[in-house]
């Protein structure tokens, strides 16, 4: 089994998510340069967080038009597994595989903290692991984090399960100081319909190890791997 | 035409003795490129000339250096062949003229001093000054580089872990951006600033040159006054993008051994990075500046030579490995040229193709004249340590404390750090705010590295030596207290114009209080930065910052696994101090916020007692028996004690101990060094504490558990209590509003 990370310039979080699937959860890793026109054979796409293309025009733009995107855009649309974290969702809304965008924190400051997850639904290979209402603790570190979309298509992705994080206190309810960065429904997840491309804020790749405060991103990943080894079970 | 070229000498930044000396080591009169040149290097930004004299005395050796001063960054070894490179350089004129910019460059530039050594940099850290919050301009200042801080290391993907910030009208005028950074890499993996042999090809790597950033080294090496603004131009614009392809380029053409030699264009640009890697090997360059990439049109020779453009690195390719190279950085989609070849002649030759424009010997370029002056001590800060600390004693500690806490050099920095990625690289095992210094796991080994930035600026000003002595004292104590070995220090030393006899007097005083102090703890200086003409030229006269020797300490753990932060964890933990009961009152942070006054001498510094202190805690925590401990440092006991309850969310319940005829004002909130406080989580732990301390006979007292809503505090004459939640809320305040 081998987990594909994409490498545009300027990804800053992709030996993070390397060392996450690879050293913590033995998953071997195959970096994809955002010029390469094929994925290879993988089984999975990670598009990590940073500053792709410097975030100069806005984030995720650049990069959506990058050659490796039609490659990702084919994986995904044949089922492969595609999660975006951070600057990850922010292209994969640019790319148009999930809808909305990711605006401008309303305090315009740069944002890092650990936030308080709510666990939608657990019938997805990266919720599986979880319970539905379970409170996860996950950091963000984002500029542009603040979920946006017009009014009917956040219908549509409510009345359709589509909503797999929302920003929660402790406890697990909403309220507007737990909604970090001013989402809309305080969301910090979001699914395509299939359900084999998720894109989030939080990092689940920096909450891989007690060292590092929180185990509960590794689930996340660890979801994934099981979804994997039983659609495969001889890779 | 070579009159009136002395006559303008003052235009390159050289007094009319130094160009009659460049004449001299000339053989001639300089043309206008050459004089051009000098002035620059031989700048006291990049020559060090008023300071190379009093550096030497500083201690630099010892078994952990494998790299001292004189490189781009120093190198510590921490064991399994991991080795630490790290530096602190400080960006303050530019950040006082355009905060945002000024403060992002610092970070690039650090950060391409630590790649150019063959490290990966994985952490920054900051000391920061600024005149009052209570003033709109402080404010923006304040905001404006924290912003610069932020954009610049969070989108390069290093975090920013750890720093401190300070504040007094004395930095009114005159901010302070220090800015530390450090990498990993292996033993083998240390490069240095070298051309290598003759025949080498020097390659150009990184952004185009522009008019940006012109005489910035001579820019930082005079006054700031109200014209200052007008040399807007002479700050950079920093680009994070272009440098996460340049660091991630060099490092992959490092692993790739294509790489003999390398250095980061920073200070006088071009000019200072080839003449210090051909110093370095003892020969000559030939330099083509047709070759050299330029943003603008029109660009003279001397405008090319003294760029300061950012984001830009020289190295020396392997002999008969260029092409490779070049290749590997278009790859990066960077701008690379071989623009000169390493000759014997032991000059600095800069042709304009096959024109000859300057010939330069390069021994002279970097051994510019150094001054040794006399000092003498300011009558007032004679007067400022004799004046009297005696003030009536509070009758409301608990309003005192609150009010402690609200002063934004205590008050929490949460608001800060929040802005800048902390976790990034997923090493950060001590998060800011938490502990009393940064920790960060090394992959791939069991060990982690403790960096930390101090100094407490008051007690310089009171009495230099001491002052400076203290400042390493604390930086090694914070290291300490998260459980790390010390190992080696980098200074940035902060002061105002040298000229004068009174600023020279405290950069004297202050090396010598840094020697002394990194001998007694085994600390040797591996580098750093001097930072003069911090002062400020108006109608009434000079105001001159107070003298700020920053410091900047790296340390080991053994075992990342066995480290403390100093937040109470447990409730019913018993607390420990370490140390000495109550603090004095000179210089402290007491007097100043609570009664304004500003008197006395900053308290006494044992350096024996403090090795002793320090080697009880590092012990304690390195053998997995203790993990919360915290310094007693600015606003003594009570902060600290606070301090570690808002941390942990937890409350304590304690009787502070007494000394005969001792204020309770000096046991709450007096100062002093070689004091921690420790939370021991049951009777194993505390009787190992003790045994420690009775061994190394250093005092400790007990001082009461962890408990409750409420902090308590008994002292000899009175208690108090105040909730945790009126603690948290004073402490939070101040930043947030400030940022707001």
């Amino acid at each position: 089994m081998t987990i594909a990370v994409v490498r545009f310039p300027g990804s800053n979080c992709d030996d993070d998510a390397r060392h996450a699937f690879e050293f913590v959860l033995g998953a071997p890793v195959r970096y994809v340069w955002h010029r390469d026109v094929s994925l290879g054979r993988v089984d999975a796409v990670v598009l990590p967080g940073g500053f792709s293309f410097g975030d100069y025009l806005r984030g995720g733009a650049l990069a959506a038009l990058s050659p490796v995107m039609e490659a990702v855009r084919s994986f995904a649309a044949a089922g492969g597994p595609v999660l975006g974290i951070c600057n990850g969702w922010q292209i994969l809304t640019e790319a148009g595989l999930l809808p909305g965008q990711l605006a401008r924190n309303p305090s315009l400051h740069f944002l890092c903290q650990d936030v308080h997850l709510r666990v939608e639904r657990d019938d997805l290979m990266f919720t599986r692991r979880f319970h539905k209402g379970q409170v996860l603790r996950l950091p963000i570190a984002h500029n542009e984090g603040r979920f946006y979309v017009d009014d009917g298509t956040l219908q549509q992705l409510e009345d359709e399960g589509r909503v797999v994080f929302r920003y929660v206190d402790e406890a697990g309810r909403q309220t507007p100081e737990a909604n970090v960065n001013g989402s809309l429904h305080a969301i910090g997840g979001v699914v395509n319909e299939r359900g084999n491309v998720l894109g989030m804020m939080p990092h689940p790749e920096r909450a891989v190890e007690p060292l590092l405060g929180s185990v509960d991103g590794a689930e996340l990943l660890r979801g994934m791997l099981e979804h994997l080894h039983e659609r495969a079970p001889s890779a | 035409m070579s009159a009136s070229l002395r006559d303008s000498a003052a235009t390159f930044g050289l007094t009319e003795a130094e160009f009659d000396d460049v004449v001299e080591r000339l053989g001639r009169e300089p043309n206008t490129l050459e004089a051009g040149v000098f002035g620059a290097l031989w700048s006291e930004h990049c020559g060090y000339k008023n300071s190379r004299p009093l550096l030497k005395r500083l201690p630099t050796t010892g078994p952990q250096v494998l790299q001292g001063p004189g490189e781009n960054a120093g190198v510590v070894d921490i064991g399994d062949g991991w080795a630490v490179a790290f530096k602190m350089e400080s960006h303050n004129h530019p950040s006082a003229v355009e905060p945002v910019q000024g403060a992002a460059t610092g970070v690039g530039g650090i950060l391409r001093d630590i790649f150019a050594m063959g490290a990966r940099p994985v952490a920054v850290l900051d000391s920061l000054r600024f005149g009052e919050l209570t003033e709109a301009r402080n404010r923006y200042l304040l905001a404006g580089v924290v912003h610069g801080i932020s954009l610049y290391g969070n989108a390069i993907g290093v975090p920013t872990v750890g720093g401190e910030i300070a504040f007094d009208p004395c930095y009114q005028e005159n901010p302070l951006v220090n800015v530390m950074a450090l990498g990993y890499l292996r033993h083998d993996e240390l490069k240095r600033g070298t051309v290598g042999a003759v025949g080498n090809s020097l390659i150009y790597v990184g952004s185009k040159t522009g008019r940006d950033g012109l005489g910035g080294a001579v820019f930082a090496s005079a006054d700031l006054s109200t014209a200052s603004d007008a040399d807007r131009p002479a700050v950079q614009v920093g680009d994070p993008f272009m440098e996460k392809l340049l660091l991630e380029a060099c490092l992959e053409a490092y692993a790739r051994g294509l790489v003999a030699g390398v250095q980061d264009m920073g200070a006088a640009g071009l000019s200072s990075s080839v003449a210090e890697m051909a110093h370095r090997a003892g020969l000559g360059v030939d330099l083509d500046l047709a070759k050299v990439p330029r943003r603008e049109e029109g660009m003279t020779a001397l405008e090319v030579m003294l760029s300061e453009s950012q984001e830009r690195m020289l190295l020396t390719a392997t002999p008969g490995r260029e092409r490779e190279l070049l290749q590997l950085l278009e790859r990066w989609e960077l701008d690379a040229h071989a623009i000169g070849v390493v000759r014997d002649h032991g000059r600095l030759r800069l042709f304009e193709g096959q024109r000859l424009l300057g010939d330069l010997p390069v021994a002279a370029l970097n051994e510019p004249p150094s001054y040794t002056r006399v000092g003498a001590e300011a009558e007032e800060t004679v007067a400022l340590r004799k004046r009297s600390v005696e003030v009536p004693e509070t009758s409301d500690p608990a309003g005192a404390l609150l009010k402690l806490l609200e002063s934004p050099t205590i008050a929490s920095k949460e608001p800060v750090f929040r802005q800048y990625d902390h976790q990034v690289m997923t090493n950060t095992a001590v998060l800011p705010g938490r502990g009393d210094a940064a920790v960060l796991r090394v992959k791939g080994s069991h060990r982690g590295v403790a960096a930390t930035v101090d100094c407490n600026a008051r007690y310089v000003r009171a009495e230099p030596r001491l002052g400076a002595a203290h400042a390493v004292a604390e930086a090694a104590r914070n290291l300490t207290c998260v459980g790390a070995t010390p190992l080696g220090v980098t200074d940035n030393l902060n002061f105002g114009n040298p000229y004068l006899p009174e600023v020279y007097y405290q950069l004297e005083q202050a090396v010598e209080g840094l020697k002394e102090a990194c001998l007694a703890l085994g600390t040797p200086v591996t580098g750093g930065n001097v930072s003069l003409y911090n002062q400020y030229r108006s109608e009434d006269g000079y105001h001159a910052i107070d003298p700020t020797p920053t410091v900047g300490m790296v340390g080991v753990l053994p075992d990342v696994s066995r480290r403390a932060d100093m937040a109470l964890k447990r409730d019913g933990d018993v607390l420990l101090l370490v140390g000495d009961p109550a603090g004095t009152l000179g210089a402290s942070e007491m007097l100043s916020r609570l009664h304004g006054v500003e008197a006395g001498a900053p308290p006494p510094l044992d350096l024996e007692r403090e090795a002793a202190v320090q080697g009880v805690v590092r012990s304690l925590i390195q053998e997995g028996l203790c993990d919360t401990a915290h310094d007693v440092s600015e606003g003594g006991l009570a902060v600290a004690l606070a301090e570690m309850a808002i941390a942990g969310g937890r409350a304590l319940d304690l009787s502070l101990p007494g000394a005969p005829g001792t204020r309770d004002d000096a046991v709450l909130f007096g100062e002093g060094a070689a004091r921690i406080v420790l939370a021991l989580r049951g009777a194993g732990e505390l009787a190992r504490a003790e045994a420690l301390c009775a061994e190394a006979t250093v005092p400790c007292h007990r001082l009461g558990t962890a408990a409750g809503e409420e902090v308590r505090m008994r002292t000899v004459r009175g208690a108090f209590a105040v909730p945790l939640t009126a603690l948290r809320a004073a402490y939070h305040r101040p930043l947030a509003d400030a940022l707001r």
